[in-house]
């Protein structure tokens, strides 16, 4: 009942969670990429399911994929979890399986789990004594420090539990005809005159040997439970952190934007305009002064798509793009990294205030381009892709700041003076630097006579 | 080549007699402008002419593609320079484009279909590769022959367009030793000009972008860098003479090493 009770309210917070993040992403403005679902599927099933563009880096590919496989397929072993937790039996799989089978394949389920508490433990070092660079930057100060770490411990927890629970089942199994509680002999009297060992944690059963048959049971059962309500606690955890990448890899691939990569977004109310300021089209007899004037560009998150949003929530911080930045990497501010975790800080921000306010809620005067991104960072972008090839989840941090960039460029005309000149000599020299458009072509002038 | 036979023709006059040309060449504001880039303006002439390719330019009649202002964020000055251009090109009737600018190359290509423009566009890169597969082009090694030649990727071209392996084959047919980057390819690393940042000073930081890329180059001991965009032929050479090695170390588009091989 109580374990009922655990599982109800782990839905129900995780539901409104969802709920809470899926109206945040909405928050951005539509989207419609190209229809290729074939195309979409392939690449979701190669880049998230299949990890492809993780091993860019094979070392640190292969031990995430540890990590992936195993939670991916320990998740058998939480499925009979629950089932146990719900109708009170105890390791239903096991009669299913029958006592060979079942042992191997729990053992293997423990050898991917060690994997997970290997990999962690690596992971950790190099987060906190290595201090590989990527993880050093100005933004992983702070919670995203610590939530990377949080993450790893309790990881490295919930498998902890998970041996201590297959430890102690084991001895329990052996002493099975020694337990006086008639309950407890037919819970760990699963396997009859053949109790199991498990390839990996019957290395802990020296360890609890020497406990009596009674703490043996309790023990069981705590780490039973700590287990079990520790992964109910990490599925909620998860969708405050930034490991929501677990789930979100998938949507976020699926919807990847297929046009090339050099391709900027046409602003089609420009080409309306250009069309009238050439005289190819007329304006709309209805254009009254009731008409709002568009902004350009983007000075919040609620001018991005809800696309650029999701890659926001999406973003575990690995750091990859800001690794291969050339602007980053000379030193300079920009950082595509910080640029997507400001995308989703801003649209928590905005979210929790339209949580807080209900019907009476009112913008506050924060903006993402002026109190979480500066000017400097965004001029610094040399639209190379690096950043957008280098992600193992496809999101795009070169959208957002070319976005804001036009946001400077079009509504502050605040573009450094340089551009300013540039700008100038493609709009009235047709080139942008200032030479006399009629002397565009002396360049055959000169192969001719030379 | 006598310079009599040199043809240069514009699409005006091609139009003032009725005709067509197969290709348009895209010179480009650089291979217009630029004294150093209209070398390879001319390098591609003489390719055009010596592979007797029906072509025209536009002369005075081209403007800037407009790629600048638009990554620069001024969406009104680019779609104006669109506009303008893509009037010109279907007025024209343009249906084939090549180019030696990956800036132009992506705008033209991926941008101006959206605005009413539509044409094939080539980079110079795939259509020297094609003209050589159909024996339209023909040199060997040359003065290149057994020199060591790492090619730089332009991010317009490569990331931008996925397009890798063009330049490379063309630069094969030079009996040369190709040596790549430490970071090459996908993973090629930007000559810190794109994104409209040739038209700036770079932010405040610890190093220029085209340093960190030439010192790569240089790692590498080549004879020659071989390029095929304006931005980076500017960059890559600026950051080799930053070393003081552009004695030791040449930089070069891939039409200069097809004219230099043949002699042209």
């Amino acid at each position: 009942m109580l374990f009922v009770t655990a599982l109800l309210v782990t839905a129900g917070v995780i539901f409104s969670r969802y709920k809470y993040i899926r109206r945040n992403i909405e928050l951005g403005k539509s989207w419609k990429g190209e229809h290729n679902p074939a195309e979409r599927l392939r690449l979701m099933i190669l880049i998230a399911f299949g990890q492809k563009k993780m091993f860019a880096r094979p070392f640190v590919g292969l031990m995430h994929f540890v990590i992936y496989a195993g939670f991916l397929l320990i998740n058998i072993e939480i499925l009979e979890i629950v089932i146990d937790g719900i109708t009170g039996h105890h390791r239903i799989f096991a009669p299913l399986f029958g006592a060979t089978i079942y042992q191997i394949l729990i053992g293997f389920f423990e050898l991917l789990a060690l994997g997970v508490l290997t990999t962690c433990i690596i992971f950790l070092i190099r987060r906190n004594i290595v201090k590989v660079e990527r993880f050093d930057k100005p933004e992983m100060k702070g919670w995203a420090h610590l939530d990377a770490n949080l993450i790893l411990i309790f990881e490295i927890v919930l498998m902890f539990f998970l041996f201590t629970m297959n430890a102690t089942d084991s001895i329990l199994q052996m002493r099975a005809t020694d337990l006086v509680n008639n309950m407890d002999a037919a819970h760990y009297k699963v396997f009859e005159n053949t109790p199991v060992r498990f390839l990996v944690s019957q290395a802990l059963i020296p360890l609890y040997d020497g406990l009596t048959t009674t703490q043996l049971v309790l023990l069981e059962r705590a780490a039973w439970w700590f287990h079990i309500v520790g992964i109910m606690g990490f599925a909620i955890y998860v969708t405050y952190s930034k490991h929501l990448h677990i789930f979100l890899a998938f949507p976020n691939v699926y919807f990847t934007r297929l046009q090339p990569k050099g391709e900027m977004n046409n602003m089609p109310s420009i080409t309306k305009e250009v069309k009238i300021t050439m005289g190819m089209e007329e304006p709309a007899a209805d254009a009254g002064m009731e008409d709002e004037i568009p902004s350009f560009g983007a000075k919040d998150v609620t001018d991005l798509t809800w696309r650029n949003i999701l890659d926001a929530y999406t973003c575990t911080q690995c750091g990859r793009c800001t690794d291969v930045c050339p602007a980053n990497m000379t030193g300079k501010k920009l950082s595509p990294r910080k640029i997507v975790m400001n995308v989703r800080q801003r649209a928590d921000e905005i979210g929790q205030r339209m949580d807080e306010m209900g019907e009476y809620y009112k913008p506050d005067d924060k903006m993402l381009y002026g109190d979480y991104v500066t000017k400097e960072e965004l001029m610094a972008c040399t639209s190379c892709n690096a950043c957008v090839e280098a992600c193992p989840v496809n999101i795009n941090p070169l959208e957002p700041i070319l976005e804001m960039r036009r946001y400077v460029a079009m509504e502050e005309a605040d573009v450094p003076d340089a551009w300013k000149a540039m700008l100038t000599n493609v709009g009235n020299n047709g080139a942008p630097w200032a030479f006399a458009p009629t002397e565009r072509f002396k360049w055959a002038d000169e192969m001719k006579n030379q | 080549m006598s310079e009599e036979t040199l043809r240069i023709p514009t699409m005006a006059e091609l139009s003032a007699e009725g005709k067509s040309p197969e290709i348009l060449f895209w010179v480009g504001c650089a291979g217009s402008y630029d004294d150093r880039y209209k070398a390879v303006t001319r390098a591609m002439i003489r390719i055009l002419n010596k592979a007797n390719i029906n072509f025209a330019v536009l002369g005075t009649e081209e403007s800037c593609t407009g790629d600048p202002a638009r990554r620069a964020g001024d969406e009104f000055t680019f779609q104006m320079q669109a506009a303008m251009n893509i009037e010109v090109l279907n007025n024209y009737n343009i249906k084939n484009i090549v180019t030696a600018c990956p800036h132009c190359f992506n705008t033209l290509k991926n941008e101006y279909p959206e605005l009413g423009g539509n044409y094939d566009v080539i980079h110079h890169s795939t259509y020297l590769q094609k003209l050589i597969n159909e024996g339209k082009v023909k040199f060997g090694g040359g003065e290149f022959k057994g020199k060591r030649i790492t090619y730089h990727d332009s991010c317009y071209l490569g990331r931008a367009n996925d397009i890798y392996e063009a330049p490379r084959e063309v630069l094969e047919k030079l009996d040369a030793e190709l040596v790549e980057m430490k970071r090459c390819k996908s993973k090629g690393l930007c000559c810190g000009a794109g994104g409209a940042q040739m038209f700036k000073d770079a932010e405040k930081g610890k190093k220029e972008v085209n340093i960190e890329r030439a010192e790569e180059a240089v790692a590498v001991r080549p004879d020659y860098v071989a390029v095929g965009c304006p931005f980076c032929m500017t960059m890559m050479g600026d950051g080799i003479k930053h070393f003081n090695k552009e004695k030791e170390i040449k930089v070069l588009d891939l039409s200069e090493f097809i004219v230099g091989a043949q002699d042209l």
